[in-house]
């Protein structure tokens, strides 16, 4: 029996992508099948006057036309955000159609549903809408302006909460005795996630049996279930819906949240009584998916003469869109405060974080969540210490790590490190890179005009949020555990069921590679099932890089389970003492004797038990729910070097190197691909993506002409290697590697571009490092001032 | 409606539909061929890319009826024997997809260079596949695919020389 | 994205599709590629009634050689430019700037005629049609005229084609010894347009520029030659110092567009950088 556990196995999913049967929910057709086409607002800010669907109603083809009005009066309430910062924290309505007013361009007002797509679209034309438009407000520090317009009814600012951690006074005394602090002001820009599949839902309510399937394209069905029917929907019974996520097209966090969508189109469903389809285009997507990011910050580190971190002392204000979406209050705090120690042993930070509500689109988790926004803030402000200091980046760093006989370690941030060894990373990196190579190289390109580069990028990262407990202490609506099931067919085949969700992490192989390793049965006889509410007991989703740590750890504990049944089982068959019994590569023996009995023969005992242990239930069929202690902390150190164009500004990435640690690996093919997925991602943000809203609220920034994302001949192929220090509480000693790429890359790439003109006076740029940007500060020198008048996407490339 | 006759991986479908179906929209719509996807409305992705007279197209930007008595391939015609062609096979051996949405396009995209350009360098490859996003695999491995690919496909042809 | 609907022809031949236009009082529009006429129906920015499909005339897809010219039809494909061995021997720089339009898939069904009568400021045939100094022959039931480059582009998506004329052929005078041409493009990169894009074609005797056509596309409303900078060059010799003071002052940034894919003084100085590269390399190649 091959070790599955470590080996980079194929992943089995692939069959059905590669000959383009996969199944997503766009590709889903039902008899009686309706198109929804969702009519929405041109307006940043405007109050609804009047709604005439007369004209759309009489379109032929046309089904019915809803309003927001529609939906409430029939009993659908408000959707919620999932999580709570403090008791003080403003939450006001989100309607799934908007109900008096429209708060962001992109809000829904209406909904169309016709026989086919394209009538529903010609109709929706015919929704004729009466506005009065209300002055809007885009950025978040001037919505916190006394004289800002409110974006909400009923509340008298725009602050949604006012967060705090650290303790303040030691903080500034700390701060006040540094023989030197580092100023560090900065936009961490908002950036449309852009998973290349578009959301879709399908609602399809069966009047017969009074239930309700939803299908919709998310990382996270059971939750859609439980605040569809805890929350927005409270008469539709949980136990009479089935939510569906087939296969799922990228989610990048985009697709954890539910959407109004999902509510229009199961309560059109039920309206109805025929199933309702809709499907974002592109434009609609960029209006209505979840943003990512949008901080401003302004960091202070205070260091010591030695060169030692004394103080952190941040103030961040987060926008937080029009609504608050389902993780949107937790991400700039809890998964961002949090994480302001990095890697360092800075004895004392404090952040203050103000939520900010604007008329855009709603702000929540993008891959990392909070964490790139920390390790971006915390990467930049040290790579410019060690530029004010005259000291070498890498040193600086490491002379301020955590060392490795330090942990568990007690950040001033509240988190408790797991396990680390930093120094370790940073290492293999610089060695990998050829550090010293690479300044010899730039100081003689330099001497030829040429502007050459090197950035480091020191992260750490905190995955699998938990445990309950503690999260529902900061405010947490759900727990954030994970279920596992294992089922043992009589014939010795084996279903794995998980509450996490793949969409393009290889679940269906990682998970299948730890039962078939457990149970020591052939890959193919494991089959692994995952997003659909009616198959699996419960979940909370993928996202935060937790399904191994979490989801991986309930399949283990059910694993467990399993394997002490068929002990009892195999040793009754055995007629031995259960203790006597050993389990090897998937044969139960009697220990130091040549008595055997196959798992398969096990499994089918449990189901045909007519030589069976008494006391034992029939069935090989187990369940557990796994809470996690602690986070994990995976973590690592990226450098890459880059070329400046100084004709153009255009920055081309020259080599990538990444050395992540995280934890044990139970497939590095697969690893190394959500690394690489991750650094695109984060240079994506460094060079080229940004959303941007003009003054009024409305997008610039609208579809796939004018937001741009990394193509192939954008990126360098990626050096990585690894590092492993388990995670020493979780049973796979694992720790996640879904989101450490975005993490790490878009500071890593920033400082390189730092480094290649600090010499010209240049010690910062704001993102995205467009060409336009880079040029206009090489042109005026300084502290990238002028740059910042540089058009936001302001992007070109020669 | 407009009538057409499409051949789609060597089967010819004969269809009334409006003059504004577009290709993508057929083939996935009235002939259930879901593997070509639609992933953005400005002729950007390239999730939609098929192979119009052996050339790759964008579906999202050609309508059905100038399909009308010509040749399409879908990914689906791609394996259409049973057997993977090298690019599937390149795809799944060297993880060039995670999510699978992008793939389809990827794949069409590629067996087009592979057309006239059988041994690419890494450079050509990515220029090759400036018209589709993926936003999962940075690119690495679909470029490793493309030339795990590109390797079998000269092999072959040199066996059958 | 569903467009508005419309009625569909295919067109058998010129006359026929030339009648469906002449008919249909401007509300008819020719189908070649589609590579920005469907982009923009799907965004419901135009609702033509009537679509004549011409992609079929063979005739108007080919390119030969006609004397001193190259003569392109207009339905041949960016692709099928980038690939002619006529056009690589006698204008590489037109096949080149063919094979960095869009992507490949654009390449292979967007058309030259397509796209010089939609007239995106910042396609990239506008500058080269103008640095080559090409004529545009366009057709209508009344026959055949044929504009200089120079006199096509009015103004943004607006060029002398009337709404019942088609462009059938565009033809550009082949390089002549001591002649190369050269074409240097600053993309923008979620598009692939030009932010800007400056053609150059130079003659040269003896180390000395008799002559130079230089034209820039993506900058302003519509594509423009850049008359002072071609008067600067004539008569002296191609150095890096000439160029350099040549191309200053290029354009008016009072006179570019600015936008979010570069401001209007970004756009004057990628005109003098990319001015610098196509002249160095057509310089380069009429040597």
């Amino acid at each position: 029996m091959p070790n599955f556990i470590g080996s980079p196995v194929k992943r089995v999913e692939d069959k059905r992508f590669i000959t383009g049967k996969g199944r997503y929910t766009d590709d889903i057709v039902l008899p009686g099948m309706t198109y929804a086409c969702i009519v929405r607002s041109e307006h940043a800010h405007a109050r609804i006057k009047a709604i005439d669907t007369s004209a759309a109603e009489a379109v032929d083809g046309v089904l019915a036309v809803f309003t927001g009005q529609d939906m409430v009066d029939d009993g659908i309430l408000s959707i919620p955000t999932g999580w709570a910062v403090g008791d003080a924290m403003k939450e006001p309505p989100h309607y799934p159609l908007a109900v008096g007013k429209v708060h962001h361009v992109g809000d829904g007002v209406a909904v169309v549903i016709a026989t086919d797509k394209a009538t529903a679209q010609d109709a929706a034309e015919q929704v004729m809408i009466e506005y009065e438009p209300l002055p809007a407000v885009v950025d978040a520090t001037a919505a916190l302006a006394p004289d800002a317009p409110i974006v909400h009814d009923g509340l008298d600012s725009n602050l949604c909460f006012d967060w705090e951690l650290g303790d303040r006074d030691a903080t500034d005394r700390a701060m006040a005795a540094a023989h030197h602090v580092t100023t560090y002001e900065l936009v961490n820009q908002r950036v449309v996630p852009n998973a290349i599949e578009p959301r879709s839902a399908i609602g399809h309510y069966d009047p017969a049996r009074e239930e309700l399937t939803l299908y919709t394209s998310s990382q996270n069905p059971h939750l859609i279930r439980l605040l569809l029917c805890a929350f927005v929907w409270p008469d539709l019974p949980e136990h009479k819906v089935r939510v569906v996520s087939p296969d799922v097209g990228g989610g990048f966090g985009s697709k954890i949240f539910h959407y109004p969508e999902e509510v229009i189109c199961a309560w059109a469903s039920k309206k109805l009584e025929r199933p309702v389809k809709w499907t974002a285009a592109r434009s609609e997507s960029f209006v209505t998916d979840a943003h990512g990011r949008d901080h401003v910050s302004t960091a202070e580190l205070g260091l010591d003469a030695e060169g030692n971190m004394v103080a952190l002392r941040v103030k961040t204000v987060a926008n937080l869109g029009a609504y608050l979406s389902t993780f949107a209050p937790a991400v700039p705090t809890y998964l961002y405060g949090t994480l302001l120690a990095g890697q360092y042993r800075t004895p004392h930070i404090h952040v203050n974080v103000k939520g900010v509500f604007t008329n855009t689109v709603p702000v929540d988790a993008y891959r990392g969540a909070g964490r790139p926004e920390a390790t971006f803030l915390v990467e930049r402000v040290v790579e410019l210490a060690a530029k004010e200091l005259g000291m070498d980046p890498a040193e600086l760093r490491r002379k301020n790590f955590i060392r490795p006989d330090e942990f568990p370690y007690d950040t001033p941030v509240a988190l408790q490190y797991d396990s680390g060894n930093y120094e370790g990373a940073l290492d293999k990196a610089l060695e990998m890179i050829g550090y010293e190579d690479f300044r010899r190289e730039q100081a003689e390109a330099r001497k030829q005009g040429r502007l050459l580069g090197i950035g480091f990028s020191s992260y750490i990262e905190a995955c699998g949020i938990a445990p309950s407990q503690v999260v529902g202490a900061l405010g947490a609506r759900a727990g954030l555990y994970e279920s596992g099931g294992i089922r043992v067919h009589p014939t010795g085949k084996v279903e794995v069921f998980t509450g996490t969700h793949s969409h393009g992490q290889g679940h269906e192989t990682t998970f299948a590679q730890i039962v078939a390793h457990e149970l020591g049965i052939p890959l193919e006889n494991v089959e692994v099932v995952h997003g659909d509410t009616s198959r699996v007991p419960f979940g909370m989703g993928t996202y935060g890089s937790r399904s191994l740590a979490v989801g991986g750890s309930a399949i283990m504990r059910a694993l467990d389970k399993v394997k002490d049944k068929a002990r009892k089982i195999a040793a009754h068959k055995l007629e031995a003492a259960e203790e006597d019994v050993e389990f090897v590569d998937g044969t139960f023996r009697v220990k130091g004797t040549d008595r055997t009995i196959g798992f398969g023969d096990v499994a089918l005992t449990a189901y045909v038990p007519h030589d069976y242990p008494e006391g034992v239930e029939p069935g090989l069929d187990e369940n557990a729910f796994y809470d996690p202690k602690n986070f994990t902390f995976p973590f690592g150190t990226h450098i890459c070097t880059v070329e400046v164009d100084p004709d153009t500004g255009v920055v081309r990435i020259l080599r990538y190197v990444a050395v992540d640690d995280v934890g044990n690996i139970i497939n590095p093919m697969i690893v190394e691909g959500q690394i690489h997925g991750g650094i695109a991602q984060g240079v994506g943000q460094a060079l080229f993506e940004g959303a941007v809203y003009d003054e009024t609220g409305q997008p610039l920034t609208g579809s796939y002409m004018d937001y741009t994302m990394p193509r192939a001949d954008d990126l360098p192929s990626f050096e990585v290697g690894h590092q492993v220090t388990p995670c020493p509480h979780n049973p796979l000693g694992v720790k996640g590697a879904g989101e450490a790429g975005t993490i790490a890359s878009t500071a890593c790439v920033v400082n390189a571009v730092v480094d290649a003109l600090y010499h010209r006076g240049i010690r910062d740029i704001p993102m995205p490092l467009t060409p336009e940007r880079v040029w206009r500060a090489l042109h005026a020198g300084g502290d990238g001032a002028a740059a910042a008048a540089a058009p936001a996407g302001g992007n070109g490339q020669a | 409606m407009a009538h057409i006759s499409i051949t789609v991986n060597g089967k010819r479908h004969e269809a009334d539909v409006e003059p504004r179906t577009l290709l993508v929209d057929f083939l996935r719509e009235h002939l259930g061929l879901t593997g070509t996807h639609v992933g953005c409305d400005t002729s950007q992705c390239g999730a939609c890319t098929v192979h119009l007279d052996g050339r790759s197209v964008k579906a999202c930007t050609v309508f059905a009826v100038q399909a009308d008595g010509r040749s399409v391939t879908t990914i689906e015609g791609m394996s259409a024997d049973g057997a993977l062609h090298p690019l599937q096979e390149g795809f799944r051996e060297e993880h060039g997809l995670q999510c699978g949405f992008c793939t389809p396009g990827m794949i069409m995209a590629a067996a087009d260079l592979l057309q006239h350009n059988p041994d690419p360098s890494e450079a050509e490859i990515r220029h090759a596949l400036e018209g589709n996003y993926c936003r999962c695999t940075g690119y690495h491995n679909i470029v490793r695919a493309v030339q795990y690919a590109a390797r079998k496909m000269r092999e072959q042809a040199t066996v059958e020389a | 994205m569903s467009t508005y609907a419309f009625d569909y022809a295919r067109a058998q031949s010129v006359d026929e599709a030339l009648t469906l236009l002449a008919g249909h009082d401007g509300e008819a529009r020719l189908l070649a590629g589609g590579h920005s006429l469907i982009p923009a129906m799907k965004l419901r920015l135009t609702a033509p009634t009537l679509l004549i499909d011409v992609s079929g005339l063979e005739d108007l897809a080919a390119v030969t050689l006609d004397g001193g010219h190259l003569a392109i039809g207009a339905l041949t494909t960016h692709r099928a430019v980038e690939t002619s061995e006529l056009v690589r021997t006698h204008c590489p720089a037109l096949a080149e700037a063919a094979a960095g339009i869009g992507d490949p898939q654009v390449r292979n069904r967007g058309t030259i005629g397509g796209s010089l009568a939609h007239a995106d400021p910042a396609a990239d045939y506008p500058a080269l049609v103008l640095a080559l100094d090409a004529e545009i022959e366009m057709t209508s039931r009344d026959g055949t005229r044929t504009v200089s480059a120079d006199d096509f582009f009015v103004d943004m998506y607006t060029t002398a084609l009337a709404a019942h004329e088609m462009i059938t052929r565009v033809r550009i005078p082949v390089l002549g010894h001591g002649e190369g041409a050269a074409y240097a493009k600053f993309a923008n990169p979620a598009s692939r347009y030009a932010v800007v894009g400056v053609a150059a074609k130079v003659s040269l005797a003896d180390g000395t520029c008799r002559a130079a056509r230089v034209a820039v596309t993506g900058a302003a409303p519509k594509a423009f030659r850049a008359t002072a900078v071609e008067r600067r060059l004539a008569g002296r010799p191609l150095t890096e110092a000439v160029i350099a003071e040549a191309v200053r002052g290029l354009a008016d940034p009072n006179e570019l567009l600015s936008d979010l894919s570069g401001s209007a003084e970004y756009r004057a100085h990628l005109c003098e950088v990319m001015a610098t590269r196509a002249l160095r390399e057509a310089a380069a190649r009429a040597a």
